[in-house]
């Protein structure tokens, strides 16, 4: 309990409001008191709350196993100077920086962070945050479909799955047909055949993920080509951010909106959440942008100040004509991941992102060494990638699991034709005892698998 | 003044994380390399200066009272902190095997049930990421249940004035038409005006209740049974609910949909503007449409996530909740108890009625009745007298480090001030609260030249945005740039 009333603090306010009892006062009308007990455990102590939840956490095993997986949430190495800083209390229990005079601190940090999207994406401007990668494409599509007065997009089948599904779900809701180019050879995405052209055809948007779903480094500027000619925008959705540490930046590949997710920098995996979606696009586009933005102007003493602008475009001023209905977003989130851009720098995110490289080619070299693995793909590709197994992909991550290794992504859940085919992820954080630990186990299990067919 | 994190550094400061592994192009082809890095080399050392230096120029509720209405600025307890960071919760990855992360979803559908019998919903999806993307999931359900009917001729959001200022942008995502209803003198929702907007084509009516007045609809059973009557369906935004928790509940006055915001009702910290949490309940006729994945528990006692329902609308976000946000409010929950969380409504109710009859002599307080957990106030009279405005006592109360309440909303009363002090506020405070207001009230009576030049303590003073909206407007100041 945190209120701090007395007895006697409620007894003297009831006589300044005149109210007989604190009951009467906050009653609901007649009728609508609950009448049946709530299903609800009863207040525990909080040392019993602390063991309750400890309990809780130590029954997820997952989070103490080898893990090799990726696909959307990667386990990085967060500073300790990210947490210690970030969670101070004047900017964990602040809201919304609504009173610029009161808030510059957060307000100086989002326009920190909208310059390091900017910068990490090569593109113009940025928002303060949003929800997470697979919000980012939902919104990102609808700034294109508004520019381009276009209601279809082309998605390409290589982008992360989970997010294709979150955008058919808005789709229908809002009435824009999706349609999907499909996955060509080496696991990256068919943009040559006379069919993609058709697919393309009256787009508004052309959407491709690099890194892709499946690790490979796309060609998007030879999708921003393509998109390019028949009138349609085309958005890079970016889901590993620790790759543009290294790789080639959306603006360097002709897109005109970046999106996706920067969980990698400096928040947890945390079973899925909270993360910090971004997006960032062309000068043309930003009163398109959706939700905050936060700009550079003085004070009436000629100081230097940050404030929210743009606020026409937003939901609690434009109402049903916002461009978003977005209000809260991830601004605790993209300060992690400010505060990580900060204290690893240039020099930090090159050097860490090259590891991850490394980390991830010692680990396929291994696991392709185990008798039966073949691979699936020569494509280039950052630190995730794609093998198949002499047996279900799903058989095999379950005999892993029970030696305390999580082998990776069973790929079939979303392709059905790949039913052997697992999809792995190293960071820097994956050492070579892990990876010889887990070869070791992954040849022996595949032994025994095939040895009890 | 504070540089730029941009214009700080040198190339090469900065610890070393990883052991050396090379260069990019050991790795990839060149072409696929991107030309340079521009980012700032700095020492851990100036980044933690800079970042202590900036949260020193943040009101936050650890700092400062903050009695911003309807946004519940509670007290955010530790506890919710040390749990929230055990590695058994941090460092679970979303597509750890079910059969690893029992705990997590044992706690997921503990919430889920929790809120369900707190808010009378037959379910919950845990799933949306704050109270704006709960709306939009609730408007997906809402459009999905009539296709499924085949009633595709609604079209129409009902919202009433004093609803939450997000509703019709939200309504707006799914291709709804928003028609607006007044409310009465007496601050509540005009019933006549609402049934005669009912007919066919109404999908849905989204209200808050308490209503941004900070008052309770009391007739909000009769126009439950009214849109129902007329096909549509009642969406209740949560962002009041701190009012209500454990006195009455959404699914008894017969609302069909509903969304909570965990960071305000449920004391997850706001973060400077998130991320929070905005689950969304649904009677028993709407929950099959709620999002998925959802926990179920098998006879065995076992936990897992199932992927989807036949009629579900689908995922909202890609993976299946702001997980770590839940973990703050449940534990909150718990040492709460539904006692505990009913007391802290009651308290949340008593503070605002407090600080509302002390007011009353200093400002116009509209509405007789007494409020719920927060109320508005009008410098109306004020600014008629003097020429101050409710932005001017806002920015005044600033200097005395006190946060400046919701301004200028609801519309339906001039020169606003919406007062939320919330349950965690001590009778001192909210004292002191009043007496500053009353001597900025005094200020404007006996100096109302004063007044536009507050605040004068503040880190800065007010800014121009006039002139960035317009650079802003060409894609201009959202960003360093290195120019001067």
């Amino acid at each position: 309990m945190h209120a701090p009333h007395t007895d006697r603090d409620v007894r003297e306010m009831l006589d300044v409001i005149g109210a007989p009892s604190l009951a009467s006062l906050a009653a609901p009308p007649k009728g609508l008191e609950v009448k049946t007990p709530f299903d609800v455990a009863p207040a525990l102590p909080e040392s019993l709350a602390f063991a309750h939840l400890a309990r809780l956490a130590g029954a997820n095993s997952g989070a103490r196993m080898t893990s090799f997986l990726g696909a959307g949430a990667y386990r990085h190495y967060q500073p300790p100077a990210v947490p210690y800083l970030a969670t101070r209390s004047e900017f964990i229990t602040a809201y919304t920086p609504y009173q610029a005079e009161a808030s510059q601190g957060s307000l100086q940090a989002i326009f920190e962070w909208q310059t390091y999207v900017c910068l990490l994406t090569g593109l113009d401007v940025s928002n303060a945050s949003l929800y997470d990668g697979s919000t980012a494409l939902v919104e990102g599509v609808i700034m294109a479909s508004q520019a381009t007065g276009r209601r279809r997009v082309a998605i390409s089948r290589c982008v992360h799955p989970g997010y294709r599904a979150v955008l058919d779900t808005y789709a229908r809701g809002m009435g824009i047909e999706v349609v999907e180019l499909p996955v060509g050879a080496d696991l990256s995405v068919d943009m040559k055949s006379a069919a993609v052209k058709d697919l393309v055809a009256g787009a508004g948007a052309v959407i491709v993920q690099s890194p892709n779903f499946f690790g490979c480094i796309e060609d998007v500027a030879g999708a921003a080509a393509l998109a390019k000619s028949a009138g349609a925008l085309t958005i890079q959705v970016i889901v590993e951010a620790m790759s543009l540490g290294v790789l080639k930046t959306p603006a360097e590949s002709g897109a005109d909106i970046a999106l996706g997710e920067m969980q990698s920098f400096g928040l947890p995996v945390g079973y899925g959440g909270p993360y910090v979606g971004f997006i960032a696009c062309t000068k043309e586009h930003v009163r398109r942008l959706p939700g905050r933005l936060v700009g550079e102007t003085h004070d009436v003493d000629g100081r230097r100040a940050f404030v929210l602008t743009l606020q026409g475009r937003e939901q609690h001023i434009r109402r049903e004509l916002a461009s978003s209905n977005i209000c809260t977003n991830q601004a605790l989130c993209a300060l992690f991941a400010t505060i990580y851009l900060a204290t690893v720098g240039a020099h930090g995110l090159r050097s860490i992102a090259t590891a991850n490289m490394e980390r991830a080619r010692e680990l396929r070299a291994a696991v392709l060494a185990v008798p039966g693995i073949r691979p699936s793909s020569e494509a280039q590709y950052f630190n995730e990638f794609v093998v198949k197994a002499p047996l279900p992909a799903a058989l095999l991550i379950e005999r892993m699991e029970r030696r305390n290794f999580l082998a990776g992504v069973d790929l079939s859940r979303w392709y059905p034709d790949m039913p052997d085919a697992l999809l792995m992820c190293a960071t820097e954080l994956t050492s070579r005892e892990d990876i010889a630990a887990f070869t070791g186990a992954l040849a022996t299990e595949i032994n025994d698998a095939l040895a009890a067919v | 003044m504070l540089s730029l994190l941009f214009d700080q550094g040198e190339p090469g400061r900065g610890s070393d994380f990883v052991a050396p592994a090379g260069k990019p192009e050991d790795y990839l082809s060149a072409g696929l390399l991107r030309a340079g890095l521009p980012l700032p080399d700095l020492a851990e050392f100036e980044v933690t200066r800079h970042f202590v230096a900036l949260s020193h120029r943040n009101f936050s509720v650890d700092t400062n009272f903050y009695p911003l209405g309807s946004c519940t600025m509670k007290y955010n307890p530790k506890l919710n902190e040390a749990v929230a960071a055990f590695p058994g919760f941090a460092d679970l990855h979303p597509y750890a095997p079910d059969d690893a992360a029992q705990g997590a979803l044992e706690m997921m559908w503990t919430l889920e049930r929790t809120l369900s019998s707190l808010f009378g919903m037959e379910a919950f999806s845990l799933m949306p990421c704050a109270g704006a993307h709960g709306e939009v999931t609730a408007m997906l359900m809402a459009k999905a249940y009539h296709r499924e009917r085949g009633d595709e001729k609604r079209v129409t959001c009902i919202v009433p004035d004093t609803a939450h200022g997000t509703n019709p942008a939200s309504a707006a995502m799914v291709g709804y038409k928003v028609v607006s209803i007044p409310s009465t003198p007496q601050g509540r929702t005009d019933i006549g005006a609402l049934r005669a907007a009912l007919d066919d084509t109404v999908a849905v009516c989204m209200m808050t209740n308490p209503n941004t007045l900070g008052l309770f609809e009391d007739d909000i059973v009769e126009m439950t049974k009214a849109v129902h009557d007329a096909g549509g369906l009642m969406y209740y935004d949560g962002a009041n609910a701190n009012a209500i928790v454990g006195l009455c509940r959404p699914g008894d006055m017969g609302f069909d949909l509903m969304h909570l915001n965990l960071h305000k009702t449920f004391s997850v910290p706001h973060g400077g503007g998130g991320p929070g949490a905005g689950p969304v309940g649904a009677s028993a006729r709407l929950a099959p449409y709620l999002p998925a994945p959802r926990v179920v528990k098998d006879a065995g006692g076992v936990f897992s996530l199932r992927a989807s329902d036949a009629k579900s609308i689908g995922p909202v976000r890609v993976f299946a909740s702001h997980f770590i946000a839940l973990v703050r409010a449940y534990a909150y929950i718990i040492v709460h108890g539904a006692e505990g969380l009913r007391r802290n409504s009651e308290l949340a109710v008593l503070n605002a009625n407090y600080v509302r009859a002390k007011v009353k002599d200093i400002l116009t307080v509209p509405y007789s009745d007494h409020c719920r957990h927060e109320f508005v106030c009008s410098a109306e009279v004020l600014k008629k007298e003097t020429g101050a405005r409710a932005l001017d006592l806002a920015k005044g109360l600033l200097d005395a480090g006190i946060h400046a309440p919701t301004m200028y909303w609801p519309h339906v009363v001039p020169e606003c001030l919406m007062i939320e002090p919330t349950e965690t506020e001590t009778k001192e405070t909210l004292d002191e609260f009043v007496e500053v207001l009353r001597a900025l009230v005094k200020q404007a009576h006996d100096d109302p030249a004063s007044m536009q030049e507050l605040p004068l303590h503040t880190y800065v003073r007010r800014v121009d945005e006039a002139q960035v909206g317009r650079l802003a407007n060409k894609g201009i100041g959202l960003r360093w740039t290195g120019e001067k």
